[in-house]
């Protein structure tokens, strides 16, 4: 049960003056469970190689099967294997469209031939999920509501497909801290409670290193690092550097701490845990 | 997918003709095209011909650009060619059943195609030399004196400029709106024609509202720094008539001229 790219590369434009290699060389596995965070600078080819894990982009060369299923052959299984794969696009509050909230989360359930109880019985799951009251807000129509909630109402409307992997684009980008904190919130509850597989990219590392227990790192179109957050953080600043994306700013502290002869712990991610560890090291002492 | 679509026919370059003032070149592709109406037989028609080809090559534009923008024109050149061929009356020099061939309307199909060819290179040579923002510029500053009869020349130029400069915006809008119902189980593609008009409302209801609120945004945006319109507002790029301009001007006159006394003492 896993996301496998191999040899992805894509090509933007191909034989024209404007042709772009966009990503090269790609090979990951992304197993099931797992909680996989992609950063990298604009024009890394983030959400390049995120349109492959779903076939929305075709590969120039290469296979992507989910669960070994390559998706890009034509026929059910391969429509199937797709569907498995949920994707929620950056601002995902733009494609809302439905005259209610219900109508827009039934959807996409709807469109895969879904029986209207078995949609109803996903709509209130998913928005339960999402923490929206379903007698408050089913009936309401989407363009009302606020920002965060309309993002959720967006996220709720993949998330009633019931995909194994769960997509994330950016999906705190134009949110205050709280409704950030909402929507990652209830993305480590769904992950805790359902099992489901998550990749979010994020520009925000704090995120990632809270959230994320794997971490892939682009560069260039090419994956420059793969492996545990806090190893990254703690063993790669160098190649971090190159790839034009910081270090979050506790681990940074922690490092400074630790140039300067504090032996603290590097691998926290939360506040109390490092003012926990400083004031230990500084005991020690 | 729709990211290749290319803007306008804009070819950059620094000839020449790419760095004349865009009044210039609107006046002149004016005048050029009234003076083509001068013409009425060949001598005329090779002067026009030498005229044209000179610009083309002084623009450094590709034949191949040239041919094809004529492409969407074709039918109308044959239609206008085989018209004239068919019902001018005149020596007859073949018959096709209820058809006949005459050798005036050979004459007049010929110059007449010709005709609307010189007009299409000539104004296409305008788009390929002049990106659309110099352009819509040049258009704004020509129909400046029109104000005084009450038409908003800056207002209409800058429409122009802003239609412009969304088309990219709202495309790449639509690929990401598109793939996003797509990965929710949106059809685009198959169907008959009024069941994929409906399959089209989860993508054109976020896309009007999408612009509704961009234009809202930008409105806004305008505001905040003051903007209001045509009076007084000074511009980053000046438009300058320099002395090429009215060598080109000049150059343009004396076509017109001579077209004059072509058509007069060549019967």
């Amino acid at each position: 049960m896993s996301i496998i790219l191999k040899n992805i590369n894509y090509v933007y434009m191909k034989k024209t003056p404007y042709e772009k290699i966009a990503i090269k060389n790609i090979n990951i596995e992304i197993k099931h469970g797992e909680f996989v965070g992609i950063i990298g600078h604009t024009g890394s080819g983030k959400s390049t190689l995120l349109q492959h894990l779903n076939g929305l982009l075709k590969p120039t060369t290469g296979i992507v099967s989910v669960d070994g299923q390559d998706i890009n052959l034509k026929g059910k299984t391969a429509q199937n294997a797709k569907r498995s794969v949920g994707m929620v696009f950056q601002y995902p509050e733009h494609q809302l469209f439905e005259e209610t909230v219900y109508d827009d989360i039934a959807f996409g359930p709807r469109n895969i031939g879904i029986e209207e109880e078995e949609v109803d019985r996903r709509v209130k799951k998913s928005m339960d999920f999402v923490g929206l009251e379903f007698d408050q807000f089913a009936k309401r129509t989407p363009f009302q509501l606020s920002g965060g909630q309309m993002r959720r109402v967006a996220i709720a409307g993949v998330i009633a497909l019931e995909p194994a992997y769960l997509i994330l684009d950016e999906p705190s980008a134009g949110l205050d801290p709280r409704g950030r904190d909402e929507i990652f919130g209830q993305i480590i509850k769904m992950y805790k409670g359902t099992g489901i597989t998550v990749v979010l990219v994020s520009h925000n590392m704090e995120d990632i290193a809270r959230m994320a227990n794997r971490l892939i790192v682009m560069n260039g179109g090419e994956i420059s690092l793969d492996g545990s957050p806090l190893e990254i953080f703690r063993d790669c600043q160098a190649e971090l550097k190159e790839a034009g994306v910081d270090v979050p700013p506790l681990t940074e502290l922690m490092n400074k701490f630790n140039q300067r002869g504090l032996a603290v712990d590097h691998a926290v991610v939360t506040m109390d845990a490092a003012a926990q560890s400083i004031v230990a090291a500084v005991g020690r002492r | 997918m729709l990211a290749d679509i290319m803007l306008g026919q804009y070819f950059p370059g620094t000839s020449v003709i790419h760095q004349l003032d865009p009044r210039t070149k609107i006046i002149s592709t004016i005048l050029f095209i009234s003076s083509i109406f001068l013409a009425e037989n060949y001598q005329a028609y090779s002067i026009v011909a030498i005229f044209v080809g000179i610009i083309i090559t002084l623009a450094g534009i590709p034949l191949i650009m040239i041919l094809r923008s004529l492409k969407p024109l074709w039918v109308i050149i044959m239609l206008t060619l085989l018209i004239h061929i068919f019902t001018t009356p005149g020596t007859i020099v073949y018959v096709l059943g209820p058809l006949t061939v005459t050798q005036e309307g050979l004459h007049m199909g010929l110059l007449m195609s010709l005709r609307l060819v010189f007009l299409i290179v000539i104004s296409s040579l305008l788009t390929f030399t002049t990106s659309p923002v110099t352009l819509t510029d040049g258009i704004e500053r020509l129909l400046k004196p029109f104000k005084k009869i009450g038409l908003p020349a800056h207002e209409l130029a800058m429409m122009m400029t802003i239609a412009l400069r969304f088309i990219p915006t709202l495309l790449e809008e639509t690929d990401r709106i598109m793939k996003a119902q797509m990965a929710r189980g949106a059809d685009f593609t198959s169907g008959n024609l009024l069941r994929r008009a409906r399959n089209m409302i989860p993508l054109l209801v976020p896309l009007f509202i999408s612009a509704f609120r961009r234009a809202d945004e930008l409105a806004t945006a305008m505001e905040a720094r003051c903007y209001r319109g045509g009076d007084h507002r000074t511009r980053m790029k000046q438009l300058h008539i320099s002395r090429r301009d009215w060598v080109a001007y000049g150059i343009v006159l004396l076509l017109i001229g001579v077209l004059i006394v072509v058509r007069i003492n060549v019967k």
